[in-house]
């Protein structure tokens, strides 16, 4: 069911983030409104990092620069060593808002990558295989206004999948699934990752999701963003919830967001 | 934009039920007596004027008066027979009533000016003898409107795109619209009929105007409102500009488009009888014209019957169109 994943090219391979004094601002009528602050960090060619933040501090903005949507005020993205000019079809980023198109069914949102590219034709099989991953199969023909908010959620992702991403930006990708798709999801995310390698930034406010899924946790500020710090998750996969380890660094964590005693 | 006002429409149909045998019967019954009684009195009342196609009038009333009866009839055996006939029985007896109150107050009892207001029989008689010049008519009408209209619905939509995509072809094009586009189409008419090498290529020009502003308009703010987030999902996923253009906002803007080509067909309706009324010797608006000179009351009834059904002809297909199109949509409204 993962054929797709599991034909991981040398191309799939993930990408190495360089992030170097990035800020960005937003003009509000005139006001300038700072979002990041001087954000500098590294993730390694397939990696898997985790961003936390408060909300309203600015990660989907950096999601943004870092898929090359927007050029950064200041500072530079690179991906492998080149500056990021523009999107980049084997850069995807997963919306916080599903965004299906609402003329296409739920089969060919997922293609659409395929069609932009021209690659219907030849690849197609790669939609239904990416509907399936998701569990969606049975509403390949469906259109997005008859799914659930969780089904046009995991539609998007089966949409950026098809794509075989080497860097895959995530923004709360499972944020509206109900707890137990979400813990089915997150584990077929990790077994999707080991498979083709991907470089993966999701962000999450589920600080457990963080830590079962990546590798590393960045914590942002408030408003304009700045790296606040950095949790290393040395453990293995696949990862237990109750590890004694993870708990003590949920509740390290927790407190460090001011979730005191972080039960 | 309109589709929220049309839409609420959407919700007050009439709920389909199943239809019970006594209903029916009394419904279909009391309808297909309700076109035999107009027969009756169409043909048995005595005459005040002279009118040919009276016994006409009677047949086919009483032939439909038995087509309702035999509905009924099989209608208690085939369901879906039977729910179209128990939607539209009070319809059918309005209108057997309302022939028959014309007929009385027509042909029968006079209590209507009599040229002006002739009877049923008489606009009868006008489809049956003048038919040839009346599809005559349709047909010069219709080739001049479909063609004024595709012309003004192509130039409209292209336009619309290319002001709402590129910001130098809005730079230039926007005050002209803006200028030029509330002007009725109508007022060009005597300057058309010089600039054009002929009234029917005048027409065609004026029809496509009346045609191509509001579609250029809506199509433009539809292209304009598209959510940014398409583009940015389609552009992280590969997307070139042609596909932005083509699968991203064109796609996205049509329900705007065709609430332009609807209000545009309207419009065009009303280009072409006046042109073909001062311009084009030829269609139902010269036919009416025609009509009127010669005081044939009967004759411009039957045109404005006819010209009712092609307009709203043309508009259903539109509608049906739209509903092909946009079948995505939630709640569209049936025409
Ligand atoms: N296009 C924009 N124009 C102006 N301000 C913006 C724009 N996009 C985001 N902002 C502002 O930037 C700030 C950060 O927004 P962003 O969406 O990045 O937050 P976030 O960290 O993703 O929050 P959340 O966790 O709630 O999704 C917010 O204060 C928001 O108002
Ligand atoms: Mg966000």
């Amino acid at each position: 069911m993962v054929a797709a994943a599991l034909r991981a090219e040398e191309s799939a391979r993930g990408v190495g983030l360089d992030v170097a004094h990035v800020s960005h601002a937003f003009d509000l009528k005139g006001v300038s409104l700072p979002v990041l602050d001087n954000v500098s960090f590294r993730v390694e060619p397939g990696a898997f990092v985790a961003l936390l933040g408060p909300s309203g501090c600015g990660k989907s903005t950096l999601l943004r620069l870092l898929a090359g949507l927007d050029a950064p005020s200041a500072g530079t993205v690179s991906v492998d060593g080149a500056g990021v000019q523009g999107p980049d079809p084997a850069h995807v980023l997963v919306f916080q808002d599903p965004t299906l198109f609402p003329w296409r069914s739920v089969a060919r949102n997922v293609a659409l990558g395929l069609e932009a590219r021209g690659l219907l034709k030849t690849q197609r099989y790669k939609v239904a295989e990416a509907l399936e991953l998701v569990g969606l199969s049975a509403f390949a023909d469906a259109l997005p206004h008859q799914l659930s908010g969780g089904m046009a959620q995991r539609v998007a992702l089966a949409r950026a999948l098809v794509n075989e991403p080497r860097l895959f930006l995530m923004d709360e990708p499972l944020g509206k699934l109900d707890a137990l798709t979400r813990i089915t999801m997150q584990a077929e995310l990790v077994k999707l990752w080991q498979r083709s390698g991907f470089t993966a930034l999701l962000v999450t406010h589920d600080v457990e999701e963080a830590l079962m899924l990546a590798q590393r946790l960045i914590v942002f500020s408030d408003r304009p963003a700045r790296v606040r710090t950095t949790f290393v998750v040395d453990r293995p996969y696949p990862r237990h919830r109750d590890d004694p380890h993870l708990v003590a660094l949920r509740r390290e964590v927790l407190t460090l967001l001011g979730v005191e005693g972080g039960s | 934009m309109s589709d929220v006002t049309l839409a609420s429409h959407a919700a007050v149909r009439p709920a389909r039920k199943g239809v019970s045998r006594g209903a029916l019967s009394r419904l279909g019954l009391g309808a297909g007596l309700a076109w035999l009684g107009l027969a009756g009195a169409t043909a048995l009342l005595p005459e005040a004027g002279d009118f040919e196609r009276t016994q006409d009038f009677a047949a086919i009333a009483g032939v439909i008066g038995f087509a309702i009866a035999a509905a009924t009839l099989l209608g208690l055996r085939s369901s879906g027979l039977a729910r179209r006939l128990r939607y539209g029985a009070p319809w059918l007896v309005a209108l057997a009533l309302f022939f028959l109150v014309w007929e009385l107050v027509t042909a029968k009892y006079q209590r209507l000016p009599m040229p002006f207001f002739p009877p049923p029989q008489a606009i009868l008689e006008v489809f049956l003898d003048d038919g040839a010049r009346l599809a005559d008519s349709v047909w010069h009408s219709l080739l001049l409107l479909v063609v004024g209209y595709a012309v003004g619905a192509t130039l409209g939509f292209v336009l619309g795109v290319a002001v709402g995509w590129s910001v130098l072809v809005g730079y230039w094009a926007h005050p002209i619209l803006r200028f030029v586009g509330p002007l009725p189409a109508t007022a060009w008419l005597p300057i058309a009929f010089f600039i054009f090498p002929s009234s029917w290529s005048a027409s065609t020009a004026l029809i496509a105007l009346a045609t191509a502003f509001p579609v250029t308009v809506l199509t433009w703010s539809g292209i304009a409102s598209v959510n940014k987030g398409f583009y940015d999902v389609a552009r992280t996923l590969g997307a070139k500009q042609s596909f932005l253009i083509l699968r991203v906002a064109i796609p996205a803007a049509l329900p705007h488009v065709f609430v332009g080509l609807f209000m545009g067909l309207s419009g065009s309706f009303a280009v072409l009888v006046v042109a073909e009324m001062l311009g084009v010797k030829s269609g139902l608006g010269w036919y009416l014209q025609w009509a009127q000179g010669w005081a044939a009351y009967a004759n411009m009834y039957a045109a404005l019957i006819v010209m009712a059904v092609l307009c709203s002809s043309l508009i259903t297909g539109l509608f049906r169109l739209r509903a092909y199109l946009l079948s995505w949509q939630k709640g569209l409204v049936q025409w």
